[in-house]
């Protein structure tokens, strides 16, 4: 699902009038992609109300700013809640996802699972708090949010994919390496959302989080965080023309 | 050569972001450096480096061609577009697309999924397999993982899969190569002007011949495989220019690292890195594909080596297909340009956790090491052996730590065994191995550069303190997480190892001037004075009596 999306932006995100980019290259392209567990991705208008769950509530709302009309608008909205794992800065794919683990196929469903449980255990032991559990294959954090250059390191797409197949929706960090950006939109594993702070100073582990999946070619989310309002955006143009 | 700055768009670096429109106020690198990374670049090393040059010029309208970059002319070329412009997206024709034993299976897998499972690929000619990764390990599914190559080779008729079946002894397999990028160079599949892909991020190692070279993942390179094409951004051109003659105890790993420490690990990230200058011209082609190697570690998307005659002397008896090399224009813009002077440079290593915390090699003196590791695509070629074992002939001495030796290739193995290290006496390199105590050289693979299955020869299975010639230090690269790697060029790894301590090479390279090889002056005016004692091992001291004896006899004869 999530990957149809890419694929669209494929064909509808850079017919822009600068360049004639013909994309009748990806018609062999397969629309059925790895069904993904996302929902389809909507616009809404920012001002739309929100309530704070809980006193640490953190609220996203997107909303387009400039939306070409090739590209369809779904108006139904979607609420995702849940749970952020807060990580630093240069995070490279050795501690997502170790070399060792490397030998496991991703386009194999049951080693797709075990390297799920694999996501994250590279971290050094000052992160007390492990992305899995021991013990556990799945994780309990949806949101991944990380710092500058999240990814950085190594081509390998098991990166994003064991982030993906642990359970997590998406990344928010400040900053990507261009290879893991690129696999991770190429997957539909994980959504990589840049922000325009560092908000991995501002959240901590285990801080909830509500977010509208709504994604088009440009668009603004808000992150309320205690009240205080961050912009983070996700810019489809840098999908898969990295 | 004129050099004009694009104005920066909204993707580029925070260098664009930090430029002052005066002419007189020209921001230093270290003060860039600071505001992005945290890390304090140390003035000494920054002194060295000429301010990066920041200019701006009014953009130009579409319908005026300017000059291309390297870069942008391959990328050109390969999408069948007389101009682009870099933030472009284009449709790239691949020429040549590597996968190897870790993320090929992911890539069939995909490729079969998408196109059917009787599709075929789309060129068996431009699809090179070379299982390097993780061979010689009894992990079951490290080896089915080859097995899933061979089947597919097999199947699609691939004309390159360079196959390895009997694991306990590497060189029953002929077909067997080593690690894909040092593979790919000596099999003649780098070609200037071309495009190569790979499921690896090390790929920009070929950008030494001056090709477009990038690591993509298992998705794009399963679309490559059935359609022969990738939608790929234009990256803009940081220039690097290295100008003067390369000191002896210097090589290229020294300047790849001075590089990222000076922009750190996201400095390049979505640009291309082109190296030029006469020290770039008198490095060989090994050393540039070292160079272009690290690119990625900077973020780059790719690197740059002009070709020229050291590369086409390489190509004449690897490849017989044809190439058309592509330069940068004069007019071309470059998103920075960084200029040094080589002689001021210093050995580096690169601390533990970052390949961008750069530090001299001098001042790392006190650090203890458990261990020593060449090898590795960046730092396990013929040339990178060959500079240890001057550095090893040089002292004479033993190594004080164990010191591991895994050459990339079957080709680089061979050569340590074989080719004659000037200045010895005709003496392999192996000999000069031995004699120093280093481990015997391994089986050619990537080996413990990243770690792999728990048995893989001289992974760190403890917390130990390695000086290694590979490319990356992050926590747990190479097996334990509370492993300490310092990364290296081979002539201070080699010196490191002879201490137990990193180590400046300069503490053993500057007795070059008292080799065996070296030419005795005599200066008719000076007085011929007793020869000073120096200590040298027994191997020198047949030819130092020999030279004493020749001083005593012309001395004898001036007299008379």
């Amino acid at each position: 699902m999530a990957a149809s999306l890419s694929h669209a932006s494929y064909s509808a995100t850079f017919i822009s009038s600068a360049s004639k980019v013909t994309v009748s290259q990806p018609s062999r392209f397969s629309p059925s992609f790895k069904a993904s567990t996302f929902s389809p991705l909507t616009v809404k208008p920012l001002n739309s109300t929100f309530t704070p769950h809980a006193r640490r509530a953190v609220t996203t709302i997107m909303r387009a700013t400039s939306t070409p009309s090739s590209i369809p608008s779904d108006t139904s909205t979607k609420t995702f809640h849940g749970l952020c794992y807060v990580v630093g800065d240069n995070i490279d794919t050795d501690q997502i996802i170790p070399a060792e683990y490397l030998t496991l196929v991703p386009s194999n469903p049951a080693e797709y699972e075990k390297l799920g449980s694999y996501a994250l255990i590279g971290l050094p032991s000052s992160y007390a708090m492990r992305f899995i559990e021991p013990n556990e294959s799945k994780t309990k954090y949806s949101i991944v949010i990380g710092g500058a250059n999240f990814g950085c390191g190594s081509s390998r797409e098991h990166a994003p994919v064991a982030l993906g197949a642990a359970g997590a929706k998406a990344v928010v960090a400040e900053s990507y390496a261009r290879i893991f950006f690129r696999n991770s939109v190429a997957t539909g594993e994980v959504y990589p959302l840049e922000s325009e702070v560092r908000i991995c100073e501002e959240c901590r582990t285990g801080d909830v989080e509500n977010r509208d999946d709504s994604i088009s070619v440009k668009v603004k989310c808000r992150v309320c965080i205690r009240g205080a309002l961050y912009s983070c955006f996700m810019n489809l143009y840098q999908v898969c023309s990295s | 050569m004129a050099s004009s700055l694009v104005s920066p768009s909204p993707i580029s670096s925070f260098i664009g972001n930090k430029k002052s429109l005066g002419s007189s106020a020209f921001p230093s690198t270290s003060q860039i450096a600071i505001q992005r990374c945290k890390k304090q670049v140390s003035k000494k090393i920054v002194s060295v480096m000429a301010p990066q040059q920041s200019e701006r010029k009014p953009a130009t309208t579409g319908s005026v061609k300017t000059g291309m970059t390297m870069t942008e002319k391959i990328l050109a070329r390969a999408s069948e577009k007389p101009q682009l412009t870099p933030g472009d997206n284009v449709w790239v024709n691949v020429d040549i697309l590597m996968t190897h034993d870790v993320c090929g299976p992911g890539s069939i897998g995909i490729f079969k999924k998408e196109f059917g499972e009787n599709a075929k690929v789309w060129d068996r000619e431009k699809v090179v397999i070379i299982p390097d990764h993780y061979i010689f390990t009894s992990d079951e599914r490290a080896n089915r993982n080859v097995d899933i190559l061979r089947d597919f080779c097999t199947e699609q008729n691939i004309k390159y899969f360079y196959d390895i079946k009997d694991l306990g002894n590497f060189k029953a397999n002929p077909d067997y190569k080593g690690v894909c990028h040092v593979a790919l160079a000596q099999e003649g599949h780098c070609r200037p002007g071309e495009v190569l892909l790979g499921t690896d991020s090390h790929t920009c190692t070929a950008g030494a011949f001056g090709q477009f070279a990038t690591g993509i993942g298992n998705t794009d390179a399963g679309f490559v495989l059935g359609t022969g094409k990738l939608l790929l951004k234009v990256p803009p051109t940081l220039r690097f220019v290295m100008d003067g003659e390369m000191p002896p105890y210097l090589l290229a790993k020294d300047l790849i690292l001075q590089i990222i420490g000076e922009i750190s690990v996201a400095g390049a990230t979505y640009k291309s890195m082109e190296f030029v200058g006469t020290t770039v011209e008198s490095l060989n082609m090994e050393e540039r594909m070292t160079l272009c190697n690290m690119v990625v570690e900077a973020g780059g998307k790719n690197g740059v080596v002009p070709a020229d005659s050291t590369t086409f002397k390489y190509l004449e008896d690897k490849t017989s297909l044809p190439y058309e090399p592509v330069y940068s224009d004069a007019q071309a813009s470059f998103l920075s340009e960084y200029r040094f002077d080589i002689s001021k440079l210093e050995p580096l290593v690169a601390k533990p956790h970052s390949p961008d915390n750069r530090a001299l090699a001098r001042e790392c003196k006190d650090v203890k090491i458990d261990r020593v590791y060449i090898g590795s695509c960046t730092g396990g070629k013929t040339e990178d052996f060959l500079a240890a074992a001057k550095l090893f002939l040089a002292s004479g001495k033993k190594v004080k730590v164990p010191t591991f030796l895994v050459p990339a290739t079957q080709k680089v193995w061979l050569d340590l065994y074989t080719l004659p290290v000037p200045g010895s006496g005709g003496k392999t390199m192996s000999q000069i191995f031995e004699e120093a105590g280093c481990d015997t050289p391994a089986s050619p693979s990537c080996g413990a550069c990243l770690g792999g299955p728990k048995d893989t020869y001289a992974r760190m299975n403890e917390p130990k303190v390695c000086v290694s010639t590979t490319n990356r230090n992050f926590p747990g690269r190479m097996g334990h997480k509370e492993g300490q790697i310092y990364l290296a060029s081979p002539y201070t790894a080699a010196a490191s190892a002879l201490t137990g301590y990193v180590t400046d090479p300069r503490e053993f390279l500057h007795n070059k001037r008292r080799s065996p090889n070296s030419v005795c002056r005599l200066d008719r005016s000076a007085r011929l004075t007793a020869p000073t004692v120096v200590r040298l091992a027994s191997k020198d001291r047949g030819v130092f009596l020999a030279v004493t004896w020749r001083l005593t006899l012309l001395r004898r004869a001036f007299e008379n």
